[in-house]
């Protein structure tokens, strides 16, 4: 599996989620930061997909079983709470993977570079509203306990090693990844008064299923939407 | 320099003690007579103060409902090239509804209050979002018509005598002919593409134009507030002749996309120098405006849903505020609470989004 198509799945599931959110924020200046942070991913997509092949036949005219996507980015919105906890433990991962990556002399160096800025962003805009909805009313705080305890089990999948990110000579320690994430998440969830979930990283899934193409029901669903138009019109330039 | 004029007026109308009412019209008649800027501290009419908030609260909540119609097609999008700048066009109208709702705050309105009057159907919004969008042309097509529209409309507010008004409109109207060219190019695409996109494309021009040609308002001897709205240069063109302008500047446009314009009358008069063109249906723009237009009801029971569904978040978004606010100091103490003062405004990294969007899209 190319690392760049998992990488480039990550960023296009995710921007994909959060561009379902243009018109139904719950305040204006969050339409704006969803559809920035959508935008963002959806930019490091393009760069990712184009070092493996044409970005739109890579988009569009794969099925599900070969998008290589972590499940937690195809998960679906849910409420506020629950697009904040997703955004939150991708977010963390994100930007510690980015910045090793940018430290490093790999071929993702340079993107890792200029995307670590973008994601360092998206990062401390979840970090906020995690500590606004842990520490804000009763209501939010139930709300963003239920979102991060509900896509604990996606988490696992995020430090299963990727061929060719991982590894000598300057790979990404996943083992070392997977404790610096726990910190910082732990920390963030700690400080809005929340819980940490204790249960297993993967729930019933093998580990690493979405990056071997195993995906959840809904995300069939998602890319049947997102195709749809463009496989209407095989061939058609837009 | 229009900081300076305004202070120059502030004290001219409130600096003398012997100031009257007369003295204060006769100053704001001055000011908009020499087309200089009316600035929030300056005394105005309250008829001119109600028109602007009503404008600009239509004006703003028109950027938030317009918002719907687009974005009913970025899940969809057929390109990731296509549908990053319609996520950017929805997230840009999202801010210049932000900028309105500001400077219609600089005249003593709320944005709450103006959401909240938008929700019960006690202000308006541009009739054209109340028109589908059906296929993925129509993106195009509003781009094209409804922002092009929108820009000939709005580019002589940039000159309007209300100050705050006159600025939001320059940033937007930026912005603005950016999208309307995107649109073109979009459309430009379809009709030079397969025989299916460029029929999308014609079929969208067909339901787009009518509509378009509605957002001008009603013909000048039918409209209502233009004679006023022209007298105090919040309006510098009629809105026959705004419609106009826009149908002489479609024409050739149309010609160059290779689109037709749904009307059989539209011809060129060499004797006013002018397009002829048919006439508008102002039957369906009165049912649009009563409500009964194709999404009325579904515009702002989406925009009810958001609201509400998502007044938990406010709640504690002000909630965590008030916690974290800073402790007064013990002398201060029997100041204004702070806590009231800090739940209400906007937890930073909200003001930190948006400021970054400007940096963007500046």
């Amino acid at each position: 599996m190319s690392a760049a198509l998992a990488l480039g799945d990550d960023a296009l599931v995710l921007s994909h989620r959060l561009g379902e959110w243009a018109g139904h924020a719950p305040v204006l200046e969050e339409e704006v930061a969803l559809a920035n942070i959508a935008l963002d991913l959806l930019g490091q997509a393009r760069v990712l997909l184009s070092l493996v092949g044409d970005e739109d036949e890579l988009a569009y005219l794969r099925e599900e079983r070969a998008f290589r996507n972590l499940q937690l980015v195809e998960q679906p919105n849910g409420d506020f709470a629950h697009t904040i906890a997703r955004q939150l433990y991708f977010s963390v991962y994100q930007h510690l993977l980015y910045e090793r990556l940018a430290a490093g002399d790999g071929e993702f160096a340079p993107l890792a570079a200029k995307a670590v800025k973008e994601v360092a962003y998206h990062r401390d805009h979840a970090e906020q509203w995690v500590l606004r909805l842990g520490d804000g009313t009763e209501e939010s705080h139930r709300r963003m306990q239920a979102g991060l305890d509900a896509l604990w089990r996606f988490t696992g999948e995020m430090f299963q090693p990727v061929d060719g990110l991982d590894g000598p000579p300057s790979g990404v320690d996943r083992e070392e990844l997977r404790s610096r994430w726990l910190a910082a998440v732990a920390d963030v969830v700690e400080r809005a008064t929340l819980t940490l979930p204790t249960g297993p990283q993967s729930g019933g899934w093998a580990a690493g299923a979405g990056r071997q193409g195993l995906h959840t029901e809904p995300f069939g669903r998602m890319i049947a939407e997102m195709q749809h138009l463009h496989r209407s019109h095989p061939g058609a330039s837009w | 320099m229009a900081a300076v004029t305004a202070d120059q007026k502030t004290q001219k109308t409130f600096g003398t003690a012997e100031t009257t009412d007369a003295d204060l019209v006769a100053a704001f008649d001055a000011t908009v007579a020499a087309d200089e800027r009316i600035e929030p501290r300056d005394w105005m009419p309250d008829a001119y103060r109600a028109t602007l908030i009503r404008q600009m609260a239509q004006h703003a909540h028109s950027e938030i409902i317009g918002m719907q119609p687009e974005a009913n097609w970025i899940t969809r999008a057929p390109s990731l090239r296509r549908k990053a700048i319609l996520m950017a066009k929805v997230q840009d109208e999202a801010g210049h509804g932000l900028y309105l709702y500001s400077a219609a705050e600089t005249l003593g309105a709320s944005r709450d209050e103006l959401l909240d009057k938008l929700h019960a159907g006690r202000q308006r919004y541009s009739s054209i979002f109340n028109y589908p969008t059906l296929t993925w042309a129509d993106v195009g097509a509003i781009g094209w018509l409804v922002d092009g529209a929108a820009i000939t409309n709005q580019v002589p507010l940039c000159r309007c005598s209300y100050g705050p008004y006159a600025r939001a409109m320059v940033r937007i109207c930026k912005e603005e002919s950016f999208h309307q060219r995107q649109g073109y190019e979009l459309l430009l695409a379809l009709s030079r593409g397969t025989e299916a996109q460029h029929a999308m494309a014609q079929d969208a021009v067909n339901r787009w134009w009518w509509p378009s040609l509605m957002m001008f308002g009603p013909p000048d001897d039918a409209s209502s507030h233009s004679e006023q709205s022209m007298a105090w240069k919040i309006k510098r063109h009629s809105n026959d002749e705004l419609r106009r302008r826009f149908v002489d500047i479609c024409v050739p446009q149309a010609e160059a996309l290779g689109l037709e314009l749904p009307d059989p009358d539209i011809r060129w008069n060499e004797e006013l120098g002018r397009h002829d063109f048919g006439a508008i249906d102002w039957s369906e723009f009165q049912e649009v405006l009563k409500g009964n237009g194709p999404c009325n009801e579904q515009r702002i029971a989406q925009r009810r849903t958001a609201h509400e569904e998502g007044a938990w978040v406010r709640e504690a978004a002000a909630a965590y505020a008030a916690k974290h606010a800073p402790k007064p100091s013990p002398s201060s103490s029997s100041a204004a609470a702070p806590a009231t003062a800090s739940a209400r405004d906007k937890p930073s990294a909200r003001t930190g989004a948006s400021a970054r969007h400007e940096e963007e899209t500046a």
